[in-house]
């Protein structure tokens, strides 16, 4: 058949009048915003399933659809089902951020799950800030980030280090040796840690940061035996933390005499690197798997029987599993028809609930977290024993470092 | 006084774990001349195969040794028999093959026994430090250093004592003369491949209680190891020996001056400036033309 140039122009004409009359929601913006439709509420979930975060954000990812399943499974969100839409951003700051705009502008997410790393908070935090969507961050971070499009429900330096500094300082003596890996994250942490040390007359003898990755510490173990600090202070990340934990030990160094005292060793460090080099150093973190509330059993039991008995829970998989009910609480209270992003997190402000760890709240002025702080130390079984428990909730002070600055519903303030 | 001493012995350390990775290289890239990219994926099968003997077999990692080498090798041999070797005089589309091999063998491993960290124990009784010159030192890196020297050995001797080395040196000076020989060309390049690899396998294996398990760890392993033999010289074992020890002291030495991300730096741009002026590494083998 021959295509003349008038049939061509005729049918072409022909599925334009076709394509502006019968699929209107193409050409006006927005027509189908309905968020919950069809008793469904889809959200993404945005873990890295391969790449070299996928050790952690793959448990991540787990945790956060237990929490989902147990939702639908006790009759969803007022009769809706929650729908999740797995993504796998290949631990890529680039691809997350693709992914991200896809969840939320391709899929309409009405909230996305997601995030190990800083770096790729930061990449999708323009997504969500333009389209004005809610992001849901699990991970204990370094604080200094105030956006309106995030809820944060991991601990922020002062979380962390505000009762551990002091009782380092107390049980070991005040010499630190500051050791992280090199990004954003171990260097805020020790900016705070300074500051921390600083008024309680402590000494840093080191501060010392290797590249992400890293796995030979024979230097850095030099360095330690001849500065002979108290306390070695560690945010190293990864599977850097198991090289440095195991070197360590074969260097016959005694946790006794100089504890690692860190803020990233969870309980999947330790079952990487083996009990036995773990036993004896500490982390400061708002939850165990050991803690002791018939909430954490319950997501244990849960969790071992969804993806098996050798699994451990963390405590940024169980930020994941309770976020994941914060969400649920803030959308029950919304109509149906008025469940939107913004909405959602107006809804959550102040929301609170018991967590595995505890009770924890929304704080409506920063959409971070109330958290439990705890001091542990590894035990050679690879569990941890919980030593001090806090006494009362922590507020969280994302800009605790930073006394000008703070973090208010209106944005970021700068006080003079 | 002692630290200098305790630094020198760090560096022979780190030296000994990059001659164990690099090894297998040399043998692969310095005498067959194939960029082999899934070299790291060998290591990190070796790590894991240590880790399946263990956790299933219930086999240390010692007892273990021998198997894993055999195993990986074997990998290897499939690999150069069913991939390189139909890729012959084709060295661009060698060095894809080799990479697309290292992925699949990175997403295989990952989707069979998951991307989480993996246990490998530490021989209990290798668990303790020793004093070497005074300096307290942990029994299994000394222990490293014995094994890489002793394997360095091994190799030497296959190369240069054995006829299967002999054939292998025959071939590199010029194949079809030797072929002409009859010698069996195709059989020692499959023979070589599976040694290397079986060597990067008992790397993986060796390292892997000191650092982690997981499937991408191969790819820091691979930048180590090309560093070593790019600086040795190819074509010279005892260049790659020198090299790794050179490398060890050097960003050891950095390392504990300075720091380690600096020390990486500069041992990376070291290495950079003296290919400019030295392409063919520090030492070469004289071959005649």
């Amino acid at each position: 058949m021959s295509i003349s140039r008038r049939t061509l122009l005729r049918n072409t004409a022909a599925l334009g009048a076709f394509a502006g009359a019968g699929l209107p929601h193409i050409w006006i913006k927005n027509a189908d915003l309905a968020y919950a439709a069809g008793g469904e509420i889809k959200v993404g979930v945005l873990f890295s399933l391969t790449g070299t975060t996928a050790i952690i954000e793959e448990s991540l990812n787990k945790a956060t659809l237990l929490a989902i399943e147990e939702i639908n499974a006790a009759g969803g969100i007022k009769g809706s089902k929650i729908v999740p839409i797995v993504e796998d951003p290949a631990s890529d700051p680039a691809t997350f951020s693709e992914k991200a705009r896809k969840l939320v502008v391709g899929d309409k997410c009405v909230s996305v799950f997601g995030s190990y790393t800083s770096a790729s908070r930061k990449a999708v935090l323009p997504v969500f800030e333009r389209q004005n969507n809610l992001y849901w961050y699990p991970t204990l971070y370094e604080g200094r980030e105030c956006s309106k499009n995030v809820i944060y429900t991991g601990a922020v330096p002062n979380q962390q280090q505000d009762e551990f500094v002091p009782w380092l300082v107390k049980k070991f003596g005040k010499k630190f040796y500051l050791i992280g890996s090199n990004y954003i994250y171990p260097k805020e942490e020790n900016n705070y840690c300074k500051k921390l040390l600083e008024k309680l007359g402590g000494e840093v003898v080191a501060e010392e940061y290797v590249p992400l990755g890293h796995s030979e510490f024979s230097s850095v173990i030099n360095k330690i035996r001849s500065t002979q600090p108290n306390v070695i202070f560690s945010t190293v990340v990864g599977d850097s933390v198991v090289a440095l934990h195991r070197q360590y030990k074969a260097a016959g160094l005694d946790p006794e005499k100089m504890p690692m005292a860190s803020l990233t060793t969870s309980e999947n460090e330790v079952a990487a690197m083996g009990g036995e080099a773990a036993a004896g150093h500490f982390t400061s973190a708002p939850y165990f798997m050991v803690h002791k509330s018939p909430e954490n059993e319950k997501f244990v039991e849960a969790y071992k029987k969804r993806w098996g008995a050798d699994k451990v829970t963390h405590f940024v998989s169980e930020a994941c599993y309770f976020q994941t009910y914060l969400f649920k609480q803030a959308v029950e209270k919304l109509a149906t028809s008025d469940i939107t992003p913004p909405n959602i997190r107006d809804a959550v402000k102040g929301q609170s609930m018991i967590a595995p760890q505890g009770k924890v709240q929304i704080e409506p002025e920063n959409l971070h977290t109330w958290l439990w702080p705890k001091i542990a130390q590894a035990k050679s079984n690879g569990q941890f024993e919980i030593l001090v428990e806090a006494k009362e909730w922590l507020k969280p002070v994302p800009y605790a470092a930073y006394p000008g600055q703070s973090c208010t519903e209106k944005g970021l303030v700068e006080k003079s | 006084m002692d630290q200098f001493i305790e630094q020198i012995v760090t560096g022979l350390s780190i030296g000994s774990i990059l001659l164990l990775v690099a090894l297998g290289l040399s043998i692969i890239y310095g005498s067959m001349g194939i960029i082999n990219l899934a070299h790291g994926e060998f290591v990190m099968l070796g790590a894991y195969a240590a880790w399946v003997f263990h956790t299933y077999l219930g086999l240390g990692l010692l007892a273990s040794l021998v198997p894993i080498f055999l195993v990986v090798a074997a990998f290897g041999w499939v690999i150069e028999r069913f991939v390189l070797s139909l890729l012959n005089n084709r060295p661009l589309d060698t060095i894809l093959a080799t990479w697309g091999v290292g992925i699949m063998l990175q997403q295989a491993v990952r989707l069979m026994v998951g991307s989480e960290l993996r246990y490998v124990q530490l021989p209990p009784a290798l668990s303790d430090s020793m004093d070497v010159f005074g300096i307290p030192v942990s029994s299994y890196r000394v222990f490293l250093f014995v094994v890489s020297i002793a394997l360095f050995g091994a190799t030497w001797l296959l190369m240069n004592r054995t006829t299967v080395g002999m054939k292998l040196r025959a071939i590199i000076q010029d194949r079809s003369v030797a072929a002409s020989f009859g010698i069996n060309a195709k059989r020692v390049y499959a023979l070589t491949f599976a040694y290397g690899a079986g060597l990067a396998g008992l790397a993986g294996a060796l390292v892997s209680p000191l650092k982690s398990v997981s499937p991408d760890m191969g790819t820091g392993y691979v930048v180590d190891a090309f560093m070593v033999v790019v600086l040795g010289g190819v074509q010279s074992l005892a260049g790659t020996v020198a090299s790794a020890f050179i490398l060890g002291e050097l960003s050891g030495g950095i390392a504990f001056l300075q720091n380690d991300t600096v020390a990486k730096a500069i041992v990376l741009l070291a290495i950079v400036v003296l290919i400019r002026f030295r392409p063919e590494g520090l030492f070469t083998a004289r071959v005649r033309a």
